[in-house]
């Protein structure tokens, strides 16, 4: 990316004129998909199975395998991680089990994932662009001196084989296509829910390459002290909900956020916001749906007093509905919202909660009465 | 003890243009910032200073003009600033950054004492990787904790650190080694005003200007363009839906039957909600 101490104009002699096209020799083996499947505290993050997805575009397009990576302890989790690896679409696995593998650590994780790497040779390595997949990548990148292209929106393969990276970049104001021409892997990482999640198969689980890690647990400096879990995992939920009611900062005050929160509760949805709620303290950081916030894609979206900012479409542009409530007819949102709604929505979510709640079911009104 | 603080300058706002030949941000007439991600990291490593004592020093790689982030992170209660800025940088992906910033550490640590701590924020807001920090770790061979969201202990002589990451599902507890390396979660700390003394000081204060010779760095393949495996192809602007929301307006309708009409026409769009949200069609 040519994003860092840029100058006005390139100066010529640094241009990309003298730049290799031919792939260095060493890199011409390198063959096949891998996608590094996330495996923390025994549960397997689903950007996985979204990565497989796209990942077996990639691979069938090139004509190559698409490989699983699983990197754990030894038991039932990392096997069952490679089942579901298989079952959402991998050819081949590679598993590294060791006991150094148990919580995330970034040395003895780096030092297993490039090894393995160095050992099978990809040529495309995706990673989700979780805390853990960020940490991971970032290092085995440098490590491995290739190209890493964070958080992709768009992932594809042009006409000579190379990968084609897109991602947004200045807060979504523009998208780029990176390639990495001279090293490999070709990595990148992509943000959960922005790609699709793809469907599931009953498929017998195929063939499993073990590995281990060259490192001992003396050699590693980071020792785990503790986890605290978080009580509600707000996090995910979010970006996996069926239903989401976004507030802006058209509500005003941040009492009238229990509008949302209200309509929310009714429809069985989760709540989020734009990024200055989140600034001024009205809802936490977890909540904030956006390019700096959660990318989220339900099937109903009920965005209120929220104006569009590009930085807010790209957080949401996978939703298959979005339903826009502000009172100015000429707000951004309703350039890519599908129903828009002009009126107030500090009186208007009240009234959509009351219809709302009219229509449940008996036995959903119970419930939520109780 | 002594703590670097690697800043970046960033565009303020969103209105950027873009090179129409060389593809490349052009970001004469915005107005810049530091990014904010960084001003956390900069507030934690002022705060152990003030703790711990020693020296925090600010990094940053970039054009001349952002000698104006380094002097802000100066009034803000820096100890001194340096600025790594050569066209030989110019171009470069996060794997030149890292190696470049790497370099200008190592220096600093030569020049003014070996850093026990450096800091970087999470990400920056206008590259968003969060690619940097794990690069520099790698590349000084340090200790990398990332999103870190408190540093519950540090002690000097023993040379131990105990943080608290953000993992995805919850906070990890850890014990490491200096030195290390820390990218600094945003909101883990208020970010002081800084006083009118470190304003005055600031104000005075030389910024020390390193050339890519000045740093140590010799092999200039490995900067810039040259030492970027990732190359951009294309910049080009989200195309926009060209139809426009169906849009619904309040004009003689009630609330309550804007409502309804609102929610039928979800239905209508998305059938299966109806069921999926156990509402009860016929009520
Ligand atoms: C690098 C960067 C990253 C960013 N990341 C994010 C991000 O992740 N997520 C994000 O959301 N933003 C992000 N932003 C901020 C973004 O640019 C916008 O500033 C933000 O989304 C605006 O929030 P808003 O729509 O709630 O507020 P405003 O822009 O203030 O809009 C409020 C809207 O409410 C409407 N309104 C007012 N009163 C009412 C009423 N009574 N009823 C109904 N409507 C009403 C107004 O017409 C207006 O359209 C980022 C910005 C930058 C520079």
């Amino acid at each position: 990316m040519t994003l860092t101490a840029n100058q006005e104009t390139p100066p010529p002699a640094v241009g990309r004129a003298g730049l290799k096209k031919e792939l260095p020799e060493q890199f011409k083996d390198y063959r096949h998909v891998w996608v590094f499947i996330e495996v923390e505290r025994e549960n397997v993050h689903p950007v996985s199975f979204e990565l497989l997805g796209e990942g077996r575009k990639l691979a069938d397009k090139l004509g190559v395998k698409l490989a699983g990576v699983v990197l754990g302890p030894p038991g039932d989790a990392t096997q069952h991680a490679i089942a579901e690896a298989f079952a959402y679409g991998a050819d081949v696995a590679y598993l590294v089990e060791d006991p150094l593998l148990e919580d995330y650590r970034n040395e003895p994780f780096t030092k297993a994932l490039t090894n393995l790497v160095a050992t099978y040779q990809p040529e495309i390595l995706l990673l989700g662009a979780t805390t853990l997949g960020r940490d991971l990548a970032g290092s085995v990148a440098t490590t491995l001196l290739t190209g890493l292209t964070a958080d992709c929106t768009e992932l594809d393969v042009d006409a000579d084989g190379s990968l084609a990276a897109t991602r947004p970049t200045f807060g979504g104001s523009l998208l780029c296509t990176i390639y990495t021409l001279n090293c490999r892997p070709q990595m990148a990482t992509v943000r959960p829910r922005v790609m699709a999640m793809p469907q599931r198969m009953n498929k017998p689980v195929g063939c499993v390459i073990q590995h281990g890690v060259p490192m001992l647990e003396e050699e590693i400096v980071t020792k785990v002290l503790g986890f605290l879990s978080d009580v509600q995992s707000t996090n995910s939920n979010l970006a996996y909900a069926d239903v989401v009611v976004g507030g802006g900062l058209g509500l005003g005050t941040s009492e009238n956020l229990k509008l949302v929160k209200n309509l929310a509760r009714v429809i069985g949805a989760e709540y989020g916001c734009s990024r200055p709620l989140v600034q001024k303290g009205w809802m936490p950081a977890d909540r904030q749906i956006g390019q700096t916030g959660k990318t989220i894609r339900p099937k109903l979206y009920i965005a209120a007093g929220i104006s569009g900012a590009i930085q807010h479409r790209v957080g949401v542009g996978g939703a298959d509905l979005i339903v826009a409530i502000n009172t100015d007819p000429n707000a951004p949102i309703f350039d890519f919202a599908h129903v828009g709604v002009v009126t107030d929505a500090i009186r208007f979510l009240p009234a959509l909660t009351d219809v709302f709640t009219q229509r449940l079911s008996p036995h959903s009104r119970d419930k939520l009465a109780n | 003890m002594h703590v670097v603080v690697c800043i970046k300058q960033v565009p303020d706002s969103a209105q950027i243009r873009v090179h129409p030949v060389t593809n490349t941000i052009m970001r004469q007439g915005v107005p810049t910032i530091i990014n904010p991600y960084d001003l956390f990291a900069l507030e934690e490593a002022l705060r152990l200073r003030d703790v711990h004592g020693g020296e925090v020093t600010a990094l940053t790689m970039g054009p001349p003009m952002a000698e104006d982030s380094l002097r802000k992170a100066l009034t803000y209660g820096a100890d001194r600033a340096v600025l790594l800025t050569d066209r030989y940088f110019a171009g470069s992906d996060t794997l030149a950054t890292s190696f470049a910033l790497s370099q200008a550490i190592a220096k600093i640590g030569e020049t003014f004492g070996a850093p026990d701590i450096v800091f970087t924020g999470k990400q920056t807001i206008d590259g968003d990787t969060a690619q940097v920090g794990p690069g520099i770790a790698k590349r000084l061979d340090l200790l990398q904790l990332t999103y870190v969201s408190k540093i519950s202990s540090l002690d000097l002589d023993a040379r131990e650190i105990k943080v608290d990451r953000r993992s995805e599902g919850g906070i990890q507890m850890l014990h490491g080694k200096l030195p290390c390396l820390i990218t600094m979660l945003e909101g883990t700390n208020e970010i002081r005003r800084g006083s009118l003394d470190d304003a005055l000081r600031a104000a005075r204060s030389q910024i020390v200007k390193w050339s890519a010779a000045d740093a140590g760095i010799e092999d200039l393949s490995k900067c810039g363009l040259r030492g970027s495996p990732t190359v951009v192809k294309r910049v080009f602007a989200p195309t926009a839906r060209t139809e426009k929301a169906e849009q619904i307006t309040t004009t003689d309708k009630a609330l309550g039957d804007l409502a309804d009409e609102l929610i039928v026409e979800i239905f209508a769009r998305q059938p299966a909600l109806e069921h999926e949200l156990a509402f009860d069609a016929s009520a």
